[in-house]
């Protein structure tokens, strides 16, 4: 049986990370990885990563602390105070750090960092290598392993968590695409760094084919809870057609966003300081509303005009997103606006753990996007997200590394076995009975179903009526059949079991946006529009028991700074 | 009406290596990889491919599609005729369908030692600090999205599996330009060898294909140039010393 100190489960730039950290302080570390790591979904991140440097001209009194009172304004004070600031502080060593290792981010005409604007932010901290910042960062984090040599098991695609009856993390158990073999992976800590869930909402999100969320709803199955994921993250500036991510460096450049009569519409819901670079709820409320108002193109999306920057700008600063609006829409931002909608980006909820990684079984931990830490709370700002992957990663490794110094160096088989047949008997009966129903099908509806009614505006009505659909959704799901029988190479296996686990957090989802009677951050109720800090300054925590999700609540750590109104 | 010919293979479920022919519904502006996708959830689910961003950013998707290595993920089906041909990466084991085994394409990469060397150590509490112009000497080279499409299409790799490939000496070139690196010598011995720079022919096909327009041709040409300057150097003795 195969045994490492630690294992890493997924390949992107937390899990890399983190397995970088372990790796560094001599512990045998080794990444289980469903994609070969440069294919994670970390090297889409477009716009940059913030650290209070200080190099921006216009940034020279930036602070760590104002970096950290930013983020907690931004997440409309659901974030836990001390964490952001753990965050905020580690920023600058860390964007260095990734420097020192050769990381190719643009620089100022002194050679420094260069740094953009980004929404939401007092300063222009986001510091950015064109905008492909997390193609950069995840090459460099991939050239790392390979200079320490950190093993990595690529397309093994882990299907359970191993937790003891001591509820002590033992592995984990994974599908080998190659050959279709189950393999047990013994280990005494195991890190979880899955990423996103944006497949959730079928093909509207930014998000990759692969991030679908499965590793949140692995660690919730295993008895593990998950906080705050009725906060979902809608990105104001995705394609129309595809909603690829139009990085909010567009507008940090000077970009604007206009609607139908050409104008630019956000000075109605911002002051004319702020404009395009509120931070991104509000943002795409506001273009969500143009759209409903009518003042959309064609009733259905508005512009993010770049015309004005220039061609130089945009191929300097914004050649990626010309090329995607080439390839993809066959249109040149230097010539045309670009036609965006709001849609489903980031999951500010996931995995509960404190700013260790760790989580409440010993030996679990989480980071990245499927972690919730939280220093998001119920709104991430643009550029935090690269920057909590790095961070927190490393944390993780680090605290992982001593939890597994004094323990015994060997698989608990007892424990792998019997998640080992948990697994098998799952994949026989989730989604494996011979009923007639297809599960391209009913994944393709649930996207519909949270689309229209778990969205940018929510109320009651609309989203029991979606809750009801998800019910009969996860009926449905019951009967579905395998459709697929070979034994390399089975996707179907694999996407039955994503499904599964999106059924499950939708599921959380549901229950969770319907209790919170009030608006925060990304989520806003048309029927309760204010922030109601009396009942509901506090996490969401979920659990899973036979009967249904179990909900309670978690205070939020405050600190230095007393929730106020959020304005911009 | 458009048809999809695409390469068929698996050896754990006994399937000898053959095309298949499937119609495509007449759908305005799908990408060869929708249409990828359209065959496997309507016609056939045992269809194998690599796919994750779907924007061109990843690199899982590269194929070779009508004469072409390009990702499917960024090719319009309406660009392509009536007929389209799938068919894997070469030069690569297959695994099964379109899904070959990358193994010894990173193996070539990791030769080269695909990390900085740094030339000094780090200044305290601050980034190396790098000239825009310094900047510009490794643009377009530090955005390879290993795909493979340059190793596919090059007639080199066919004939040399110990070829360390474009996207190799493509990187080499990035370290080797970057003005924070100090491996130069190390990484120039490394590629100025028979498996290396000098068995490019100057083929130019990794150019024409990469999705990300980067000119490895044009690279292993640079290569070519520092290393003469190297050998004579080291002839010698004056090479600088590996950092």
């Amino acid at each position: 049986m195969i045994f490492h100190d630690i294992i890493v489960v997924g390949g992107g730039l937390a899990g890399l990370r983190a397995a970088i950290a372990a790796k560094m302080n001599g512990v045998d570390v080794a990444v289980i990885s469903k994609l070969h790591p440069v294919r994670s979904h970390s090297g889409a991140a477009q716009g940059g990563i913030n650290a209070a440097l200080a190099n921006n001209p216009d940034g020279k009194d930036d602070t760590p602390d104002r970096h950290a009172y930013d983020t907690i304004k931004g997440s409309d004070f659901l974030a836990d105070q001390e964490a952001a600031f753990i965050m905020t502080e580690a920023a600058p060593g860390i964007i260095r750090e990734m420097e020192h290792w050769g990381c190719p981010f643009s620089r100022f005409q002194d050679g420094s960092i260069a740094q953009r604007p980004f929404g939401g932010a007092g300063f222009p901290r986001t510091c950015y290598g064109a905008d492909r910042t997390g193609h950069y960062l995840l090459q460099t984090l991939f050239e790392q392993c390979v200079k320490h040599q950190v093993k990595i098991m690529e397309e093994w695609f882990v299907l359970g968590v191993s937790i003891d009856d001591n509820r002590v993390c033992r592995g984990v158990v994974c599908l080998d695409l190659h050959t279709g073999n189950l393999e047990m992976v013994g280990a005494n800590a195991v890190i979880f760094a899955t990423g996103g869930s944006g497949r959730m909402y079928g093909g509207k999100t930014t998000n990759a084919l692969t991030s679908t969320g499965l590793g949140v709803a692995m660690a919730f199955w295993a008895g593990v809870p998950v906080k705050d994921i009725e906060f979902l993250q809608f990105h104001p500036t995705t394609l129309f057609k595809n909603n690829v991510l139009m990085t909010e460096g567009c507008r940090g450049e000077g970009g604007y966003l206009i609607n139908k009569d050409g104008e630019r519409y956000m000075s109605r819901y911002v002051s004319e300081k702020v404009m395009e670079l509120g931070p991104r709820d509000i943002v795409s409320r506001s273009t969500q509303t143009e759209i409903e108002e009518g003042r959309g193109v064609e009733g259905k999306y508005v512009y993010l005009d770049l015309r004005h920057l220039g061609a130089q700008k945009i191929m300097e600063r914004l050649p990626g997103i010309r090329e995607i609006c080439i390839d993809f829409i066959g249109i040149d931002p230097i010539e045309k606006p670009i036609p965006i909608v709001p849609s489903m980006h980031y999951t500010m909820g996931g995995i509960d753990c404190d700013q260790n990684g760790r989580t409440e079984v010993p030996g679990f931990y989480a980071a990245g996007e499927c972690a919730c830490v939280s220093v998001h709370g119920s709104n991430r700002l643009g550029g935090n997200s690269l920057l909590e992957t790095i961070v927190f990663g490393r944390r993780s490794g680090e605290d992982a590394k001593n939890y597994v110094e004094d323990k015994e160096k060997k698989p608990q088989e007892a424990s792998l076995k019997k998640t080992a047949e948990e697994v098998k008997r799952q994949l026989n009966t989730i989604g494996g009975g011979n009923g007639k129903e297809h599960p391209y099908k009913i994944r393709d509806e649930l996207g519909e179903v949270m689309v229209n009614h778990f969205g940018i505006f929510r109320t009651e009505s609309e989203m029991k009526e979606g809750q009801e659909k998800l019910g009969k959704l996860r009926e449905r799901f019951k009967k579905v059949r395998p459709i697929d029988s070979g034994r390399a190479w089975n996707y179907d296996k694999v996407w039955r079991m994503e499904l599964a686990g999106n059924l499950c957090l939708t599921q959380c989802i549901a229950i969770g946006a319907l209790n919170r009677t009030e608006s925060r951050g990304a989520h806003f109720r048309r029927d309760f529009s204010k922030r109601d800090d009396a009942n509901w300054l506090k996490h969401t925590l979920y659990r899973h028991t036979p009967e249904g999700p179990q909900i309670s609540y978690k205070e939020v750590q405050l600190g230095r700074f007393e929730p106020e109104e959020r304005k911009y | 009406m458009a048809y999809l010919k695409i390469f068929r293979y698996d050896p754990s479920g006994g399937v000898k290596p053959h095309f298949q022919r499937y119609e495509l519904p007449p759908e305005k502006g799908m990408t060869v990889l929708e249409a990828l996708f359209w065959i496997l959830e309507n016609e056939d689910p045992s269809l194998a491919f690599r796919c994750s961003c779907r924007e061109a950013v990843c690199g899982s998707c590269a194929v070779h599609i009508n004469g072409e290595y390009r990702l499917a993920c960024k090719t319009q089906v309406d660009l392509l005729g009536e007929e389209i041909t799938i068919r894997p990466l070469t030069h690569l084991p297959l695994l099964k369908d379109l899904v070959v085994d990358m193994k010894p394409f990173f193996d070539q990469y990791e030769k080269i030692k695909p990390y900085l060397i740094p030339k000094e150590e780090p200044p305290e509490n601050k980034e190396y600090y790098q000239s825009v112009k310094d900047r510009k000497k490794i643009d377009t080279l530090v955005d390879c999205i290993l795909c493979g499409a340059c190793y596919g299409s090059c007639p080199i790799a066919m004939g040399d599996p110990d070829y360390l490939g474009p996207h190799a000496l493509s990187k080499a070139l990035r370290f080797v330009q970057d003005s924070r690196d100090g491996g130069r010598d190390q990484r120039l011995a490394i590629v100025a060898t028979e498996h290396g720079i000098f068995r490019c022919h100057t083929i130019f096909n990794c150019q024409k294909v990469c999705p990300k327009d980067i000119d490895p041709t044009g690279a292993i040409a640079k290569l070519k140039m520092k290393s003469v300057g190297f050998k004579i150097k080291s002839m010698f003795g004056f090479a600088r010393s590996a950092g």
